[in-house]
C-alpha cells in the first residue's frame, strides 16, 4: 500500500490536496472525515495507526496520525480559529489559500503574511477537552493493546531503529532502560504470571516517568497533569474536536483519530506571553496559572487534532469495540463466546471461590457485582447498580490487597480506595473547579463507567474525620446510593451521574451504605497470603483468563427482560413471603431479589428470567441473610 | 452642518483616534465633554477599521448632504442620518404602558418612557440611558436588527441623538461628559454555549455567573509626551494597545528626545471579568463554559464574584499574536465581550420580587398547555401520581409534599405589626429505614429550582446558616450562606433530621416560623431572608417505629420544632396483600423495562417543574367568603374535639396550615380564589396526617397535644394513674384527717412497682388537690 505512509504519516498533506480540489464550497471538511473513515476501515488499519497511550510523545512524528483512548477529564472554553484564511506575500503580492482546521499554528512562509481583513477568511469554532488515559486502567488491558499492534506498527520515520526495538519482544533492551521496563511489564502481565513481575516496574516505571517530567524543559514547577487516581501515567492530550462535540460528556471514555501537534511554538507562546504580557490589554485576559493550565507545552501535553472520535462503550480490547452494531464478526464473536459460557463461568466461580478463601456463596456473589452496571435512571433512583459490603474480612493478612490484586487481572479498570482516617481527611475525592487556573481540578471519584471502585474499610481505626473526611464520607456515601457524584463548583455544586460498581471489605458492617452485604465465611487461612493468592493466578491458563475478562465485559452489555409470566409468579411468591413474615421481607428485599436475579440470569448468559433461576436468587438471598443471621447472634451487633 | 458637527456625526471616528483633535478634553455640545467608548472601540480596530476604510467613511460622511439619504457606513446598511432620525423618533415617542419593570418606579407609563428618563438624567447627572432593545424592536424593527448587527457604528449615533435631544431639553444641564446610550436584553440573549463565529462583533446579552474579577486596569487611552530638549508636548493616541512614540521633536527636530510624562497621560479603567454560564443553562454532564468580558470606566467593580448577571455586549475575537514584536499570529482568536450593560439577576430577589427571567421563560404555547392542563378535573391527582412515579403509592404523603411544593400565599401583615405570615409548607416525614424517605426527599431536591439537600448527619449549624469568612484575596470578611439561606424560595430537604445536634436543631426554630435568619457573629450582625420550605425524614429512634409510642417518643425530636411542621407523616410499611401485589409487578417492571418506556407512562419532570413554576409566579390566590367560612368551621370542630376531654386539641397553628395547605390546593388549580373544596382537602390530609402522627398508642384517639405540648399520652396517663393510686392509699389509711409527706411518699414507693420521683408524688398530690380532695400545707396532708 504505497499511501499507507501517507496518510498515516501526513495526512495534512492528505488534507491540503482534498482542501485544494473542493475549496470554493465548504464541504471539504466532510470530504476529508470520510476520506479517514474509509482508510480507517481496511483491515485491521486501526492497528497501524500507532497509539499516544503506548509510544511515548518523542517517538512520535508531529503532524502525524495518532489515535489516543482517552477519558474527557476537563472540557474548556471552545475556541475560535481561523478556518480558511490567506497569505499575501508582500513582495509580489501574490496570495495563497490555506485551511486552519486540523493545526495550531497558520501555516505561513517566512516571506508571508496572513491578511487578516481577507473577504475569504472564515472563522469557525472547535472545542478543546483536556484527556486522561482511563483512569485506573488495569495493566493488562495496557499489554494487551501494545501487543496486538506490536509489530505491525509502523516506524515513524525519524528513528525507526530504536522504534523498533521497543517493540521487539525479545531484542537486546540496553539502551532505553524505562522502555525495557515497560516490554517487561507487558510481558510478564500478559502471560497473566507472576504478580511481582507486573507490579513492581510498574511502580518502578511511575517514578521513571515522574522524574522525567520534572526534569523536562521549560516547565520549573512541575505542571500537575490532573490525572484522577495518583501514580497514573501516561500522557495527558489536549483534544481538539471539531464535530458534534455536544455529545460528548465528561468522564466519557473516547477513541479519537487525530493529527499529533506537539509544536514547540506552542509553548514558546507561553514565556513569551508571561514576560510581556504588561502592554497588550489581549494578554492579560488570563492569569498566569491559567495559561499555564490552557496552554501547557506541546511536549508534556500534546495536541491531537480530532479526525474521527468515537465513544467506547467499554475498554476491554479482547472485545469487539462496538457491540451494538449488526456486524457479522460482532455476531459471530458473542455467538462463538455464548456457547462456551457455562463452563467459563464454572472456572471463574471456582477461582472466585479460592480467591475468597473458600467461600462459594461470596464468589457467586462478586460475579453478580462485577456484571451489574446501572442500565437505566428512574427519576433520581439508579437501577442495576450492585453494591456488595464483603464483611468479615481477615483484617491482618492484607487479605484485601491481594483481592485487588486479583480483581486488576479480571477488569479492565480498577481503583483500591484505602480507607483510613488520614486519607479521608487527605485525600481530595471530589473533584473540584479551580476558578483562578480555570480548570476541574480532578479527585479520586472521577472515573470512566463501569470502573470497579474497591474501598478498603479493614484498616479504617477509630478517630476523628475533619470536615473534608466528612465530605469525602458523604460523597463516597452518595457515589453508592444514587451512583452520582456533586462536584464542587464552590458557588454551586453540580451533579455528576457515574457508573462505578463499588466493592466495600470491611471486617463488620461497612459504615457505608451497600445494596447487599455477603459475610465472608473462609474455609482455608493460607499461612502466606502472598503465596496463596499468587499461585492462584499462576494456576490459571492465560486463555482462561482472557475469557473471563470477555465474560465479565460482555455480560454487562447484555439485555434483559422479565415475561409476564414469570411476573406473576415473583408477584405471587412475594405476596406469599410477606404473609408468612411480613417483618423480614420489604419491598427492599424484592428490590435486591430482583437485582440478583437479574444479574443470576445474565451471568448465565440467559436475558429473560425464568422460574429457576427466581427461585436460585431466592435461595442465595436466603442464604446470604441465614449468614447475617448468624453472625448477628454471633456477635450481638445491631445489622 | 458645521465642521463641529460633522465630526461628531461620523460614527466611525467617534471616539477612534482620528476624531480627537489635540488640545482635548474637547468641548461637546455647551460645555460637556464627549467622553471615549472603550466599550465599543479599541480592541476591534485590527478586523475591520484599518486606515483605508477610515478614510472612505470621512469621504462618505463628506459627502452625504450632497448624495441625500443613499449612502451608508462602509460595510454595513447604516444610514447614519436616518438612523439617528429613527431613534430620536423612538426616544421621543415609545410609549407602552403595559411593560412594567421594576426600574420603573416614579415613571408615568402612559408618557414617552425614555423622555422621562432624559429628565432624570438632567436630575440625577447619571450620564447613561439604559434602552430596552424590546422596545426598540416593537417600534421599528429594522432599527433593531441594525443595533444589533452594527452595534459600533449605531450605538454612536445613538448617542447623538441622544444628545442631541437632551440638550436641546435641557440646555443648561452639565453633566459629567456626554449621554452614552447603553442598550441592553438584546432579544438575541444567549446562552453562552449558543456563541458561535457569527455573533462576532455582534450585540448579544448573555447570562452567566461571574466567577473572577480582575483588579482594575489602567489602560493608557492617550500618551502625554515632553521634549526634553524645548519642552514641547505633543499627545498620541494608543493605537492597538502600541504607543507610536514620536522620534523627533516637531519643534525643534531633535531626535529621539520625547519622555513619556505619566500623569499627564490619559487612562481609563478597565477590568477582566470571567463569567461562566449559569448552572441551569447547562446541558447534564458537561462543565461550564466560561467567557472573559471586558468592562470599562464606570463599569468597573459593578459586579462582584458569584453575582449571577445579564450582560449585554459586543462579542470579540482577536487573533493572539505568537510573539508581541513579530507580526505573525496564531490560528486561534482570543474571544471577549466588551460590556456595555450589566444587569445583574439577582439582586431583586433582594426585594422579594420573582425573577424576571423566571417569569420570561414560559412561552405562549407552554403556558397555554400548562393551562389546559390545569383545566383537567384530576389535575391534582395527576400531578401527585408524576411526582417520583417510582416510589411506589404514599399517595397522601406525595399530595402533602406537592402542597407543599406550590406553597400557600404570601401575605404581608406589616403594616398591623405582625410581619410576614409564613407561606412555605413544612412536611416531617418518619418512618421505618428503608421506605424510600431518602428517596422521596432527592427527588425533590431534583424537581425544584433552588433546592438544597443535607443530611442531619453532615451538617452543623453554620452549614445550615450563614458564616463569616475572610476571603483570602481580599482580607474583606465576607458571609457565606449555608443551605437555609440558599433555599430561599425553595425548598430544604434535610435528611436523618433526627441525627442533628441541638444547636443545629435550634436554629431551625426561627427559619420554620419567622422565616429569617438573624445572624451575629464578627462583627456583622445581619437578618436575612430563608423563606425556605423545609421537608425532613427523620428516623425512629430504635431504627423501628414502635407502634405503641407516641411519634415524640419514636423520633426524639422537641415538641416545640414538631409543632411547626404543618404536616407530619409516617411511612410505614403497609402489611396488605392487595397492597404487596401490586407493589411487586410495579417492581418487576423497574428491572426489565427500557428507560423509553418508563418515560412514556408518566407525566414528564419538565411538565411538572414548569406547572409549578407558573403557579408559584402567577397565582396567588386568596381566601373566598366560603372558604373562610369553611376554615372557621373546620377550626371550630378541631377545638370542639379536644374539649370534650378537657384538652386543647387545636392551636392557631394548626388554623394557619389549614389556611395555607387550602391555598396550596388552589394552586394546583390555577384558580385566584380559594373555594370550599380546597378547605374540605386541606382538611382532609391535615387530617390524614395528624391521624398517622397524632394517634395516642394507648388510646387510639387523634391528640393534637402530642405534638404542641410534647406531654405524651403515657407520661399523662402515668400521671392519672399514680393519683388513683395515691387516693386508694390515703383511703385505705381510713379516716386519719392529716397524713405525714413524707410517710406518705414512702408508702407510696413501697406499693408502687416503677420508681416514684418526689416530682411525679408531688404532681399527683396537686391532681388531687385540684379535685378538691386533699389540700397540701407545708409537711403535711389534709384530706378534705
Amino acid at each position: 500500500m504505497p499511501c499507507v505512509g501517507d496518510w498515516l504519516n501526513s495526512p495534512l498533506s492528505i488534507v491540503q490536496g482534498i482542501f485544494a480540489q473542493n475549496v470554493p464550497n465548504s464541504d471539504w471538511e466532510k470530504k476529508v472525515t470520510e476520506y479517514f473513515k474509509e482508510k480507517l476501515k481496511e483491515n485491521n488499519a486501526t492497528n497501524w495507526v500507532p497509539s499516544l497511550n503506548d509510544v511515548p510523545v518523542h517517538y512520535l512524528k508531529p503532524n502525524s496520525l495518532v489515535k489516543f483512548r482517552c477519558m474527557v477529564q476537563d472540557m474548556f472554553d471552545p475556541e475560535f480559529y481561523m478556518g480558511v484564511y490567506e497569505t499575501v506575500d508582500p513582495n509580489t503580492n501574490a496570495r495563497v489559500l490555506h485551511f486552519g482546521k486540523y493545526r495550531d499554528m497558520p501555516e505561513c512562509g517566512p516571506q508571508q503574511e496572513i491578511d487578516l481583513n481577507s473577504s475569504l477568511t472564515v472563522t469557525s469554532e472547535r472545542q478543546t477537552f483536556y484527556c486522561v488515559p482511563v483512569p485506573g486502567e488495569s495493566a493488562w488491558c495496557h499489554a494487551y493493546v501494545s501487543a496486538s499492534q506490536a509489530r505491525v506498527s509502523p516506524s515513524t520515520s525519524y528513528t525507526p531503529s530504536r522504534h523498533k526495538r521497543s517493540y521487539e519482544e525479545d531484542e537486546d533492551m540496553d539502551l532505553h532502560p524505562s522502555k525495557q521496563k515497560e516490554q517487561h511489564m507487558g510481558k510478564s502481565c500478559c502471560s497473566g504470571g507472576d504478580i511481582h513481575g507486573c507490579v513492581e516496574p510498574k511502580r518502578l516505571e511511575t517514578e521513571a516517568s515522574a522524574g522525567h517530567h520534572v526534569i523536562s524543559p521549560n516547565c520549573s514547577p512541575p505542571l500537575d497533569l490532573n490525572f484522577p487516581l495518583p501514580g497514573e501515567k501516561g500522557p495527558a492530550c489536549l483534544v481538539k474536536v471539531y464535530e458534534s462535540w455536544e455529545s460528548f460528556k465528561v468522564n466519557d471514555v473516547l477513541e479519537v483519530f487525530g493529527v499529533l501537534s506537539v509544536d514547540p511554538v506552542l509553548s514558546i507562546v507561553n514565556s513569551e506571553e508571561r514576560d510581556s504580557s504588561a502592554l497588550d490589554p489581549m494578554e492579560c485576559m488570563d492569569t498566569a496559572e491559567e495559561q499555564r493550565v490552557h496552554s501547557p507545552p506541546a511536549s508534556l501535553v500534546p495536541r491531537i487534532h480530532v479526525i474521527l472520535a468515537q465513544k467506547l462503550q467499554h475498554i476491554n480490547p479482547l472485545l469487539p469495540a462496538c457491540l451494538k452494531e449488526e456486524e457479522s464478526k460482532t455476531c459471530e464473536f458473542v455467538s462463538n463466546f455464548m456457547s462456551e459460557l457455562s463452563p467459563v463461568r464454572a472456572e471463574l466461580l471456582g477461582f472466585l471461590t479460592h480467591a475468597l478463601l473458600g467461600d462459594s456463596l461470596a464468589a457467586e456473589y462478586l460475579i453478580l457485582h462485577l456484571i451489574s452496571t446501572v442500565y437505566a435512571r428512574r427519576d433520581v433512583l439508579p437501577l442495576g447498580k450492585f453494591a456488595v459490603n464483603l464483611s468479615g474480612c481477615p483484617r491482618s493478612s492484607a487479605f484485601t490487597e491481594h483481592l485487588y490484586r486479583l480483581l486488576q487481572q479480571l477488569v479492565p479498570a480498577s481503583f483500591h480506595l484505602r480507607m483510613s482516617i488520614e486519607s479521608m481527611n487527605h485525600s481530595r475525592l471530589i473533584p473540584r473547579k479551580d476558578y483562578t487556573a480555570n480548570r476541574l481540578v480532578s479527585g479520586l471519584l472521577q472515573l470512566a463507567s463501569n470502573t470497579s471502585l474497591l474501598i478498603d474499610e479493614t484498616q479504617l481505626e477509630q478517630g476523628q474525620l475533619d470536615t473534608a473526611g466528612v465530605h469525602n464520607v458523604t460523597a463516597l456515601g452518595n457515589l453508592i446510593t444514587w451512583q452520582k457524584v456533586d462536584y464542587d463548583f464552590s458557588y454551586h455544586r453540580m451533579e455528576f451521574p457515574c457508573n462505578i460498581n463499588v466493592l466495600i471489605t470491611s471486617e463488620g458492617r461497612s459504615l457505608l451504605p451497600s445494596d447487599c452485604q455477603v459475610h465472608l465465611q473462609p474455609h482455608i487461612i493460607p499461612p502466606n497470603m502472598e503465596e496463596y493468592m499468587s499461585s492462584l493466578l499462576t494456576a490459571v491458563l492465560p486463555s482462561m483468563l482472557n475469557k473471563f475478562r470477555i465474560y465479565l465485559s460482555l455480560l454487562r452489555l447484555l439485555d434483559y427482560s422479565i415475561s409476564d409470566e414469570v411476573t406473576k409468579a415473583v408477584e405471587e411468591d412475594f405476596v406469599e413471603m410477606r404473609k408468612n413474615d411480613p417483618e423480614s421481607v420489604t419491598a427492599d428485599d424484592l428490590h435486591k431479589m430482583l437485582l440478583v436475579a437479574r444479574f443470576l440470569s445474565l451471568s448465565a448468559g440467559q436475558t429473560t428470567l425464568s422460574r429457576e433461576r427466581w427461585l436460585r436468587a431466592k435461595q442465595l438471598e436466603a442464604l446470604r441473610k441465614a449468614r447475617l443471621q448468624q453472625q448477628k447472634c454471633v456477635n450481638g451487633n445491631e445489622l | 452642518a458645521i465642521p463641529l458637527d460633522f465630526d461628531i456625526s461620523s460614527p466611525l471616528t467617534y471616539g477612534t483616534p482620528s476624531s480627537r483633535v489635540e488640545g482635548t478634553p474637547r468641548s461637546g455640545v455647551r460645555g460637556t465633554p464627549v467622553r471615549q467608548r472603550p466599550d465599543l472601540g479599541s480592541a476591534r480596530k485590527a478586523r475591520q477599521v484599518d486606515l483605508h476604510s477610515d478614510g472612505l467613511a470621512e469621504d462618505i460622511v463628506a459627502t452625504e448632504q450632497s448624495l441625500g439619504q443613499k449612502l451608508v457606513i462602509w460595510g454595513t446598511d447604516v444610514n447614519v442620518a436616518s438612523c439617528k432620525e429613527k431613534f430620536q423618533r423612538f426616544l421621543q415617542r415609545f410609549i407602552d404602558p403595559l411593560d412594567k419593570e421594576d426600574e420603573d418606579i416614579g415613571l408615568d407609563l402612559n408618557e414617552p418612557r425614555y423622555m422621562q428618563r432624559l429628565q432624570e438624567i438632567n436630575m440625577v447627572g447619571e450620564p447613561f440611558l439604559n434602552v430596552n432593545c424590546d422596545h426598540l424592536r416593537s417600534f421599528d424593527e429594522n432599527l433593531y436588527r441594525q443595533l444589533i448587527c452594527y452595534p459600533q457604528e449605531v450605538i454612536p449615533t445613538f448617542d447623538m441623538a441622544a444628545n442631541e435631544i437632551f440638550f436641546d431639553r435641557y440646555p443648561d444641564s452639565i453633566l459629567e461628559h456626554q449621554i452614552q446610550v447603553r442598550p441592553y436584553n438584546a432579544l438575541k440573549t444567549r446562552n453562552m454555549r449558543n456563541l458561535n463565529p457569527e455573533d462576532i462583533d455582534q450585540l448579544i446579552t448573555i447570562s452567566g455567573m461571574v466567577i473572577r474579577s480582575s483588579q482594575l486596569i489602567p489602560e493608557m487611552q492617550e500618551a502625554f509626551f515632553r521634549c526634553q530638549v524645548c519642552a514641547f508636548t505633543t499627545r498620541v493616541e494608543i493605537d492597538r494597545g502600541r504607543i507610536a512614540e514620536p522620534s523627533v521633536c516637531k519643534n525643534c527636530n531633535t531626535t529621539h528626545s520625547m519622555a513619556l510624562i505619566h500623569n499627564r497621560s490619559m487612562f481609563s479603567d478597565k477590568q477582566m471579568i470571567k463569567l461562566q454560564e449559569s448552572p441551569e443553562d447547562m446541558p447534564a454532564g458537561q462543565t461550564p463554559h466560561t467567557v472573559a468580558l471586558f468592562a470599562h470606566n464606570d463599569l468597573v467593580d459593578k459586579v462582584q464574584p458569584g453575582d449571577r448577571v445579564n450582560v449585554t455586549g459586543i462579542y470579540r475575537a482577536v487573533p493572539i499574536r505568537v510573539n508581541p514584536r513579530v507580526s505573525s499570529v496564531k490560528s486561534v482568536y482570543k474571544t471577549h465581550i466588551d460590556v456595555i450593560h450589566y444587569r445583574k439577576t439577582d439582586s431583586k430577589r433582594l426585594h422579594g420580587v420573582d425573577e424576571e427571567t423566571e417569569q420570561k421563560r414560559f412561552t405562549e404555547e407552554r403556558v397555554e398547555m400548562l393551562k389546559e392542563l390545569s383545566k383537567k378535573a384530576d389535575i391534582y391527582e395527576r400531578l401527585s401520581l408524576a411526582l417520583a412515579p417510582s416510589i411506589y403509592e404514599h399517595e397522601d404523603i406525595k399530595k402533602g409534599i406537592l402542597l407543599q411544593l406550590f406553597g400557600g400565599s404570601r401575605k404581608d401583615f406589616t403594616h398591623t405589626g405582625r410581619g410576614n405570615f409564613r407561606a412555605e409548607i413544612n412536611i416531617l416525614l418518619c418512618g421505618d429505614p428503608g421506605t424510600s424517605k431518602s428517596q422521596l426527599l432527592q427527588y425533590v431536591y431534583n424537581l425544584v429550582p433552588r433546592g438544597q439537600y443535607t443530611s442531619g448527619k453532615g451538617s452543623s449549624a453554620v452549614g445550615l446558616t450563614a458564616y463569616v469568612m475572610k476571603d483570602p484575596e481580599t482580607r474583606q470578611l465576607v458571609l457565606q450562606t449555608g443551605a437555609l439561606v440558599l433555599s430561599d424560595n425553595g425548598i430544604c430537604c434535610i435528611d436523618e433530621f433526627d441525627k442533628m445536634n441541638e444547636s443545629t436543631r435550634s436554629v431551625l426554630h426561627e427559619v420554620m416560623e419567622q422565616q429569617t435568619l438573624s445572624i451575629a457573629k464578627a462583627g456583622i450582625i445581619c437578618q436575612l431572608n430563608a423563606r425556605t420550605s423545609i421537608l425532613a425524614a427523620a428516623n425512629p429512634i430504635e431504627s423501628q417505629w414502635n407502634p405503641k409510642k407516641t411519634t415524640i417518643e419514636n423520633i426524639q425530636l422537641p415538641h416545640t420544632l414538631l409543632s411547626r411542621f404543618d404536616l407530619i407523616f409516617l411511612m410505614l410499611d403497609p402489611r396488605d396483600e392487595a397492597y404487596d401485589r401490586r407493589l411487586a409487578r410495579h417492581l418487576v417492571s423497574l428491572y426489565y423495562q427500557s428507560e423509553e418506556k418508563m418515560e412514556e407512562e408518566y407525566m414528564d419532570m419538565a411538565v411538572l417543574r414548569d406547572y409549578i413554576a407558573y403557579a408559584r409566579s402567577y397565582v396567588n390566590p386568596r381566601l373566598g367568603e366560603e372558604a373562610s367560612q369553611a376554615l372557621i368551621e373546620a377550626y371550630v370542630d378541631m377545638r370542639k374535639m379536644g374539649s370534650g376531654r378537657g384538652m386543647v386539641s387545636a392551636y392557631p397553628r394548626q388554623l394557619e396550615s389549614l389556611i395555607r395547605l387550602a391555598e396550596a390546593h388552589a394552586k394546583v388549580r390555577f384558580s385566584q380564589r380559594v373555594d370550599t373544596i380546597d378547605v374540605e382537602e386541606a382538611k382532609r390530609l391535615h387530617r390524614e396526617a395528624l391521624k398517622q402522627s397524632a394517634t395516642d398508642p394507648r388510646t387510639g384517639i387523634v391528640d393534637i397535644s402530642i405534638l404542641t405540648t410534647g406531654m405524651s399520652a403515657t407520661a399523662r396517663k402515668r400521671k392519672e394513674e399514680l393519683a388513683q393510686a395515691l387516693r386508694k392509699l390515703i383511703q385505705s389509711k381510713g379516716k386519719a384527717p392529716s397524713l405525714k409527706y413524707q410517710q406518705l411518699l414512702d408508702d407510696l414507693r413501697a406499693q408502687s412497682d416503677t420508681a416514684v420521683t418526689k416530682e411525679m408524688f408531688e404532681e399527683a398530690l396537686r391532681a388531687l388537690a385540684d379535685e378538691d380532695f386533699l389540700t397540701v400545707t407545708g409537711k403535711t396532708v389534709r384530706l378534705l
